[in-house]
């Protein structure tokens, strides 16, 4: 069995932030929180990588966009030419209004796809969930939860000393 | 610090992070639906079944039962498709650029504009299908591999709305969707019942409120926002060049998309408008939905109300200044022909009415911001069904015009569309928060900090 998960409980996005500042000083690992907002700073403090998320929806938006414009093309001049009103075949102006529905489209596709991926969501239970009092972080409270084998609950409230921490606990998982 | 408070006259003096997220969500838990709910209700599902039995019947009999006739090929369906994708332009475009421009009175309407812009797409999405002679082939606008070895006409602006349509739709869910999921773990979480655990429980996919998917969800959430925008832009100038690029008198102009785009708009904000007030007055949110929302929303009404105006102008000299006559006939027949009252009723709707939001006296009463709102709605439905009728009624060819006449079930059908959208609405009230309550949070906290 891995080592228990500590939750530190808090009443404001302020004392959080302080919190989590603390700890990352500390050296702890593993650091997470859990907020009803997006909290800012709060990724600065936690130190947590630069999300990557919009490369790949670019990407994915570009190559889409190619794709279906040459489709257009393909369709309109080489396999079913049809002269209408003599306008030309490869009337490519209007064969980049699909392209660009086509790209944006697959981007915000990739892009969902792509945050499934990075969040480990859908993912239904999580032994968080089971952590009296969890059910608050969805409203009105704001949690520091530290996954580091080294840390327990007595040194992290040590650690704390001067934050107005509400409760502290370790969650079994 | 004593900056000025982003939050205020948006949120409760005394407001707590608790407090807002049970003002939103004790309506759908804990509060019956009340009896105005289930009467609007009856009424909205009647309305539906209706609509069902009028494209029964229009599927039955086919569309000689509308008004369409040999000179107005174009009638209801089309004016309906392009009002109703009108206002669904509205809803994603007001969450995405409110978002990025940081504007505080984004919080509490977002969320049912997002549900507004599905919804209004919904039924825009029926008619053309609606409109078709024979609509079991409406799937032959996709390209599909098919042993008639056809490919849809890429040139045609038909095939441009089906595909613009379909994307705006899926991205509006997928943005819609993405902003929901932090509020269904909210409900999840506060649920009483099996029943709501398990539900608002799968839905919620798991969230839970992590600084990292925070973060992801916030990067992705602005870049869709940042998409959004071109996305909308080009929805309702595709639906524009459906007329634009023709060769009938009034229907040739470059300046229709940008004019739809800013018809739309103004539509869409009207819709907001009546949909907001119904929703506080509904649901109780006058916390939450307040005078400073009715106030800003009344002066955006008033900014495309003179963007329309510049627009017809616009219409009009390019009409007189081409020097063709079929366009100046197009012209005085706007403004003498069999719809002139019609024509000036749209203008008196379209610009003169929300002059009155010049005063802000006008603007701090919701029931005058409301009424505007809902009569320049009229306006834009009068705009779109004047762009079809006066456009074909009055062609180059003498022998080819003649008045369209609305039967019954153009009526009834357009009625079924509004009742069908109530109902959707309706349910929406019911079983899912109506404001995001995170962004509600969200706000409260930008207000802790500049204390």
């Amino acid at each position: 069995m891995t080592a228990p998960l500590l939750l530190a409980e808090f009443r404001d996005p302020e004392t959080l932030l302080q919190a989590a500042r603390r700890a990352q000083k500390a050296g702890l690992r593993g650091l997470d929180a859990h907020t009803p907002f997006p909290v800012e700073g709060l990724p600065d403090a936690l130190e947590l990588p630069e999300s990557w998320l919009r490369l790949p929806m670019l990407l994915a938006g570009l190559v889409a966009a190619a794709l279906v414009f040459v489709m257009c093309w393909y369709s309109a001049v080489v396999d079913y030419p049809l002269n209408l009103g003599s306008r030309p075949l490869n009337s490519w102006q209007t064969f980049l209004i699909l392209a660009f529905e086509a790209g944006i489209l697959c981007a915000a596709l990739v892009g969902a796809l792509a945050f499934f991926l990075g969040s480990g969501l859908p993912r239904l239970h999580h032994p968080l969930f089971a952590a009296p009092g969890f059910e608050r972080a969805s409203q009105d409270r704001f949690f520091l939860s530290v996954a580091d084998p080294r840390a327990d609950a007595a040194r992290l409230m040590a650690l704390l000393e001067g934050i107005d921490t509400l409760s502290i606990q370790a969650v079994p998982r | 610090m004593s900056a000025p408070d982003p939050a205020a006259g948006l949120l409760p003096p005394q407001a707590t992070y608790g407090q807002l997220v049970a003002t939103v969500s004790d309506r759908v838990q804990r509060q019956g639906p009340g009896r105005a709910w289930i009467i609007a209700f009856a009424l909205a599902s009647l309305m539906t079944l209706m609509l069902a039995g009028c494209i029964t019947l229009l599927f039955v009999h086919g569309i000689g039962i509308l008004g369409n006739n040999t000179a107005v090929v174009w009638g209801f369906p089309i004016a309906n498709y392009v009002w109703w994708i009108g206002i669904g332009n509205a809803g994603t475009f007001i969450s995405a650029a409110l978002l990025l421009t940081r504007q505080p009175w984004r919080a509490a309407i977002n969320r049912f504009a997002e549900v507004m812009t599905i919804f209004a797409v919904a039924m825009a999405g029926i008619f053309p299908i609606l409109h078709l002679g024979r609509p079991g082939y409406a799937y032959w606008l996709t390209p599909y591999p098919n042993s008639m070895d056809l490919w849809p006409q890429w040139r045609s602006a038909l095939v441009w709305d089906f595909a613009s349509i379909v994307a705006y739709l899926v991205f509006s869910l997928i943005f819609w969707f993405l902003g929901l999921i932090p509020d269904m773990a909210t409900l999840r979480d506060r649920a009483r019942t099996r029943a709501g655990q398990v539900i608002y429980g799968v839905l919620a996919l798991g969230w839970r409120g992590s600084a990292r998917h925070w973060q992801l969800h916030d990067r992705l959430y602005r870049t869709l926002a940042a998409m959004a925008l071109p996305l909308v832009v080009s929805v309702h100038s595709v639906a524009a060049m459906d007329f634009a690029a023709s060769l009938m008198p009034g229907w040739q102009e470059t300046i229709f998309p940008p004019y739809f785009v800013i018809g739309a708009l103004f539509s869409g904000f009207g819709m907001v408008v009546l949909l907001a007030a119904l929703i506080r007055q509904g649901l109780g949110l006058q916390a939450i939905i307040t005078h400073r929302h009715f106030a800003v929303m009344g002066k955006v009404i008033l900014a495309g109300s003179l963007g329309m105006a510049l627009s017809y102008g616009t219409e009009w000299f390019s009409a007189w200044t081409s020097g063709e006559p079929a366009e100046r006939e197009h012209l005085r027949f706007l403004f003498t022909g069999d719809y002139a009252p019609l024509y000036l009723a749209m203008l008196c709707c379209n610009l003169l009415v929300p002059q009155l939001l010049w005063s802000g006296r006008a603007r701090a009463s919701i029931v005058m911001v409301v009424a505007v709102a809902v009569v320049l709605n009229i306006g834009m439905w009068l705009e779109r069904i004047l762009i079809i009728w006066n456009t074909l009624s009055h062609t180059h060819l003498p022998s080819m015009r003649g008045v369209f006449m609305p039967t019954l079930w153009d009526w009834l059908i357009l009625a079924g569309s509004l009742g069908f959208f109530a109902f959707l609405m309706l349910v929406f009230a019911r079983i899912l928060p109506a404001a995001a309550m995170h962004d509600l949070g969200k706000l409260l906290y930008q207000r802790e900090q500049s204390r």
